[in-house]
């Protein structure tokens, strides 16, 4: 919390200045765009630049040549036209500006730094770009990770804020899941052997440069059929103004090749064409802001699509450790007696389990802490031998463990586990629990009831993404009964118990095979095939490397709920999609309407009862359709570059809203705007 | 009026009644359960493929399937072809027809091949007995055949998953034409028959009228070719005159029937479809949207019949409503319905003059064809035209949703959308084009009979007629030019294949798909809402 509250300061602060440097350099890179080699990937707008030119050399013509009665028009019509190019290339400019400043800085920590090799012992000097895979470097307190690697000796303590933004070190050791590390993060104390594991150029702080500035952005499936729908429309319309020229030669007039122009570029899907790269960078970049990296952007769209979610228990579900929380003694023990037992056979416990028992005898029956020295008492700790861990205290031997050992461990000793003792075991095992008995010699006293917490307000979370028609299914190494209880508490739609990594790779493979996307989070290597078979993998920035490479997105938080935001997010972007194309489709309604009936009022009178909307003159009319259509994009910028608001609702509810906002605002918004703009021209004398 | 109004709700109300059961009935059919008509059918079904060596087992992918329909049309297109040319030699030519030009022959080869069954012609003075049967009317079945065939290959897309295969061309369309067209057209011609519609090989009648003027009266084998002329949405009449003519639509029943067998294979499609997609309600969906915009149109033309057109009103020369062009036995109300019936449907007969239509009338006929075959459409073709469209607007729409979007739980992605924007543009190309050429050069300009922008129109309509396959005509315009012959017959096969060929693909990579499970997630298709956004 404290984090966030810091950075949102930093950033309200710098806010301002940054916006106004990332728009400025925005304008500069609108008008670089302009370059046909560059402008030809966007055919919707590309259309729009050529007819741009034409109109220009056709204003200028008719100049030269002295016809001077449509020069005002045609003048006016050049510059709006050149400004709806200029102003879509602004949109994809700005949402790829944040990227590029975020790339700068990373850049800046690839910095050339100087790698300690081991070279048959003995440390050699290398710069890290000579660093090869397989090669062995030392890092000490105060060196930068000259690459990618796997600690293979020692245990440090890692800066990776580089990276992460986290200023908060973290472990790295060697064997386990704590063992990769990132090229471009600092040793802060202690030291660590690592072998390095990419290349040059294909660090995995490399490939985030390329990713954040959008240099190898390719288009996903989704936005690639979209711009075939868009393209289509184009050559439609581009067809049906080419045919109209002829209709008019037809009919004995001439429609000027400019106003030609400007019909076709306000039939054309112009907004969302102008938009639609922006939306899609946009979409990567809110991600980016809450610390996931996507490999692609294929990633984001299929986050859209999953209806599926793997999540596992511990660390996403519950809070990782079990707590007591109460205590329930044997026949004829009094809970008290119990709760001093358990508290005295926990004091020097250490793990959470311990102290939570400790804990709630202290809030149960005020039995305060006492010193386990001044005792002279002597502490068992857990083995996994005895599976019991206890104190021996002044003639006494308190132990607590599972049933069956301390069952065994009271039999030894010519006692017995009471039948109720039993029932309660069974009883906690059944809802989730786990059933810690107590016992003090021959002894039982009872059973410490601990429990998995279950997250706060997770279970609301899930009733979210369950509207939104995704299914949860909890993946946990628990029994089938603990786990049952759990996925209840919790409100999960199924889960998977006793899980094994192959258990797990074969779930996510059923589940495809009837048809669902599945995404997944892990951290480990043998979660690896897993995160590489889901749709959408989420590997944890802590994780291992191998882990990091099978995902399809890495989240430097290591924050496993945020899953169902990485969801939200890639289906906002495709909304967003779908409501800019709908708003831009419903535009044209309007459009026709303020330029059949000035094109043809000449040779067809009667068109003109189409002049719904009043305006002017044939040329106002045609004008201001050409204005409305430029200033559209630049008014739907911040909502291409934001995202329409998501709410977790039904598909045929939000369907229902968006229709209700974009369709039918997008069909009466520029009845109005166009007249706004007519009365505005014709104040202005413009026309 | 109100006696209009009853006409066409009760058309209307007979017309569903009878498409529901049909549609059960083809969707046995096509699923290959047992039908009444088994016993005979089955034999006579395995005798064709043991002559034409068919192995009813094999399926195949959407490549194979297009190409033996490609191959199959165009030996259809050949056959009928050197039948008109070649008709001065071959029997039952009492009226010694000679060969058809060959500009005049090809583009009714293509017209009856491709479904459009436009007519450069007048049939009574240009096809003998001969070409009529063996050529046009088997041409009639085939054609209707082979859409119905487009359509449930489609079909098949969305119900299989993870396949290639989309079925048997020769069997889908033996299939259709045995146990659909030849039994209904059975029925039909035999009724017609008993209404006085003529049937016979005899020569021209010469008959001296009651003022002593000498007339020839056309005969024929008419009730066997206008039963598959209006059941197979084909809509080339026998006669110029097409269903104008008493000979081919003698009484307002027969009127009322040959309404019904446009409109009737169209209608029960979609209930085929949604039987066969295990959800009857997705048929019912598209029925409705098809029925919506039918009525919707049906209004206004009726309407602007009705009240007539202002500005002739105006003047004072006429009754304000027009029935210059209508045939007084048929009277307004039947003559706009068959008039928005056989443009919504493709079919292109025709029993009045499209061209006297008021203004705004003419537009919305116009309209019905320009969009495609979709309010019905042709036999097939209507079905697959509307999915066509389901496709592009469930793309847009679905997207707000917030996933990828999905059709009967197959995602629609790039290759779906390359398709289906061709299907849309090809047809939309080739009346565009068309008529621009048309519009602009003086051969084109050179066969109106109305100058003015009642011109343009009659070449709008000609080139949206020939590309949509439907193959009414607006008349006015002297189409039996060798440049129209050959725009014309360009623009239908473009018009044809140019949407058949996406749809086909569209099948074939659906098909391979695998289905998504609904959720409340996924948008449902079903539901009044999305019915109102697919229109």
């Amino acid at each position: 919390m404290v984090r966030e509250h810091d950075i949102s300061n930093r950033q309200a602060k710098s806010t301002a200045s940054l916006m106004r440097s990332l728009v400025l350099s925005a304008v500069k890179d609108a008008f670089l765009k302009l370059d046909p080699r560059f402008q030809w990937r966007n055919p919707v707008m590309f259309v729009v630049e050529i007819g741009a030119l034409l109109t220009t050399f056709f204003t200028f013509r008719d100049v030269l040549a002295g016809i001077k009665e449509s020069t005002n028009l045609n003048l006016q019509l050049t510059l709006w036209l050149w400004l709806t190019v200029l102003f879509a290339n602004f949109a994809e400019a700005l949402a790829e500006g944040r990227g590029k400043a975020q790339a700068a800085t990373l850049r800046r920590t690839r910095k050339e730094t100087v790698a300690k090799k081991l070279v048959g012992g003995q440390i050699k000097k290398v710069p890290a770009s000579e660093l090869r895979k397989g090669d062995i470097v030392l890092v000490e307190a105060g060196d930068i990770i000259p690459g990618d690697g796997e600690v293979i000796e020692g245990i440090a303590s890692v800066d990776e804020s580089a990276v992460t933004g986290e200023s908060a070190p973290v472990i790295r050791e060697s064997g386990g899941d704590r063992g990769s590390v990132t090229g471009g993060t600092r040793v802060l104390s202690d030291w660590i052997k690592v072998r390095i594991t990419a290349n040059p150029g294909e660090t995995f702080l490399d490939r985030m440069i390329s990713l954040v500035e959008g240099a190898k952005r390719q288009k996903t499936p989704n936005e690639i059929a979209l711009t075939i729908l868009l393209i289509a429309m184009t050559i439609l319309f581009l067809l049906a103004v080419a045919t109209l020229e002829a209709f008019a030669l037809y009919s004995g007039t001439v429609a000027p090749v400019p106003v030609l122009i400007a019909l076709l570029v306000c039939l054309i899907p112009t907004t969302i064409g102008g938009l639609l790269s922006a939306i899609g960078i946009a979409g990567m970049d809110r991600l980016l802001k809450r610390n996931v990296l996507a490999m692609s952007g294929r990633a984001v769209e299929a986050a859209g699509d999953v209806d599926v979610l793997l999540l596992d228990k511990t660390g996403t579900i519950t809070l990782g450790n079990r707590m007591a929380t109460s205590f329930i003694p044997a026949p004829g023990i009094s809970e008290e007696e119990l709760a001093d037992a358990a508290q005295l056979a926990s004091l020097a416990d250490e793990t959470p389990e311990g102290r939570s028992i400790v804990v709630l005898a202290k809030k149960e029956f005020n039995l305060r802490e006492r010193d386990l020295s001044s005792l002279k008492a002597t502490f068992v700790p857990f083995s996994a031998h005895t599976r019991m861990s206890g104190v021996n205290i002044a003639g006494r031997e308190i132990r607590k463990g599972a049933a069956d050992a301390i069952e065994a461990y009271v039999k030894q000793r010519g006692g017995a586990l009471p039948e109720e003792v039993k029932a309660t075991v069974e009883r906690v095992t059944r809802e989730g629990g786990t059933p810690l008995v107590v016992a003090e010699g021959r002894k039982v006293l009872g059973v410490i009831y601990l429990k998995d917490v279950v997250k706060g307000g997770i279970k609301e979370r899930f009733a979210r993404l369950r509207r939104m028609g995704i299914k949860t299914v909890m993946i946990t190494g628990d029994n089938p009964l603990t786990a049952a209880a759990i996925a209840a508490e919790a409100g999960v739609d199924d889960f998977l118990a006793e899980a094994t990594p192959e258990a797990k790779l074969r779930l996510i493979r059923e589940y495809q095979a009837r048809g669902h996307m599945v995404a997944m989070t892990g951290d480990g290597t043998n979660d690896a095939p897993a995160l590489a078979q889901a749709d959408v993998g989420v590997a944890m920035n802590t994780g291992t490397s191998a882990a990091k490479e099978a995902g399809n997105m890495v989240d430097l938080d290591s924050n496993p709920t945020k899953l169902v935001e990485i969801v939200e997010i890639g289906k906002q972007l495709l909304m967003t999609r779908g409501a800019l194309t709908t708003f831009s489709v419903a535009n044209d309604v309007a459009k026709y309407f303020a330029i059949i009936p000035a094109l043809f009022t000449t040779a067809y009178p009667e068109l003109k009862v189409l002049n719904i909307m009043g305006l002017a003159t044939p040329t106002s009319a045609i004008l201001s359709a050409v204005i409305f259509n430029a200033l559209i994009i630049i008014a739907l910028i911040p909502l291409a570059l934001r995202g329409i608001a998501y709410r977790p609702l039904g598909a045929n509810a939000i369907l229902k809203r968006n229709l209700l906002i974009y369709g039918l605002g997008g069909l009466i918004a520029p009845f109005i705007g166009i007249k706004l703009i007519d009365l505005l021209l014709i104040a202005l004398g413009l026309v | 009026m109100s006696f209009d109004l009853l006409q066409m709700g009760s058309y209307l109300a007979v017309l569903l009644l009878l498409a529901v059961p049909l549609g059960y009935y083809m969707a046995r059919v096509f699923s290959g359960e047992r039908t009444l008509l088994d016993p005979i059918l089955k034999r006579l079904e395995r005798a064709f493929y043991r002559v034409a060596r068919v192995d009813v087992t094999k399926e195949m992918g959407w490549r194979e399937y297009a190409l033996s329909l490609l191959v199959f049309s165009f030996l259809g297109m050949l056959t009928v072809y050197l039948i008109q040319r070649l008709q001065g030699i071959l029997p039952f030519n009492p009226e010694h027809f000679g060969a058809v030009r060959p500009d005049l022959a090809f583009n009714t080869a293509v017209s009856f091949v491709t479904n459009t069954n436009w007519q450069a012609y007048a049939g009574e003075r240009t096809m003998s007995y001969f070409t009529q049967m063996a050529a046009l009317t088997v041409q009639n079945f085939l054609s209707a055949a082979t859409g119905i065939a487009v359509a449930l290959a489609l079909t098949r897309g969305f119900t299989r998953r993870e396949t290639g295969f989309l079925g048997n061309f020769w069997v889908d369309i033996t299939r259709t034409t045995l146990w659909v067209l030849l039994p209904l057209s059975l029925i039909l011609a035999l009724v017609l028959v008993s209404q006085g519609v003529i049937q016979n090989l005899s020569p021209y009648l010469k008959i001296t009228t009651l003022e002593g003027k000498e007339q020839i009266l056309a005969m024929g084998p008419v009730a066997s070719q206008e039963a598959i002329k209006l059941l197979g949405t084909n809509g080339g009449g026998f006669f110029n005159a097409n269903s104008a003519h008493p000979y081919e639509n003698p009484t307002p029943f027969t009127n009322l029937l040959e309404m019904l067998a446009i409109q009737i294979i169209p209608a029960a499609l979609p209930i085929t479809f949604g039987r066969l997609v295990g959800d009857r309600r997705q048929g019912l969906v598209i029925l409705a949207a098809m029925f919506l915009l039918f009525v919707l149109g049906l209004t206004i033309v009726y309407a602007s019949e009705y009240y007539g057109n202002p500005l002739i009103k105006a003047l004072g020369v006429s009754s304000p409503t027009t029935m210059e062009g209508k045939e007084v036995r048929f009277g307004l109300a039947q003559s706009s319905l068959f008039a928005t019936i056989t443009t919504a449907v493709a079919c292109g007969a025709v029993n009045s003059m499209h061209d006297s239509f008021t203004p705004f009338a003419g537009l919305i006929l116009l309209l019905q064809m320009m969009v495609g075959e979709v309010v019905f459409g042709g036999a097939g073709a209507g079905l697959f035209g509307m999915l066509v469209f389901v496709l592009l607007t469930v793309f847009i729409v679905g997207l707000m949703v917030g996933r990828t979007p999905e059709y009967l739980g197959k995602k629609i992605e790039a290759r779906e959308m390359k398709m289906v924007t061709l299907a849309v543009l090809i047809p939309g190309a080739a009346i565009l084009l068309g008529s621009a050429v048309a519009a602009v050069t003086k051969i084109g300009t050179f066969s109106l009979s109305n100058p003015g922008p009642h011109g343009l129109s009659e070449i709008l309509y000609a080139f949206s007629s020939g590309a949509a396959n439907n193959g009414s005509a607006f008349a006015g315009l002297n189409s039996n030019t060798p440049f129209y012959n050959i725009t014309l017959g360009i623009a239908m096969l473009v018009g044809r294949f140019g949407v058949i060929l996406p749809v086909l693909a569209v099948a074939g990579s659906l098909a391979a798909k695998k289905t998504i499970p609904p959720g409340p997630g996924t948008f449902q298709t079903t539901t009044p809402f999305s019915f109102f956004c697919s229109l």
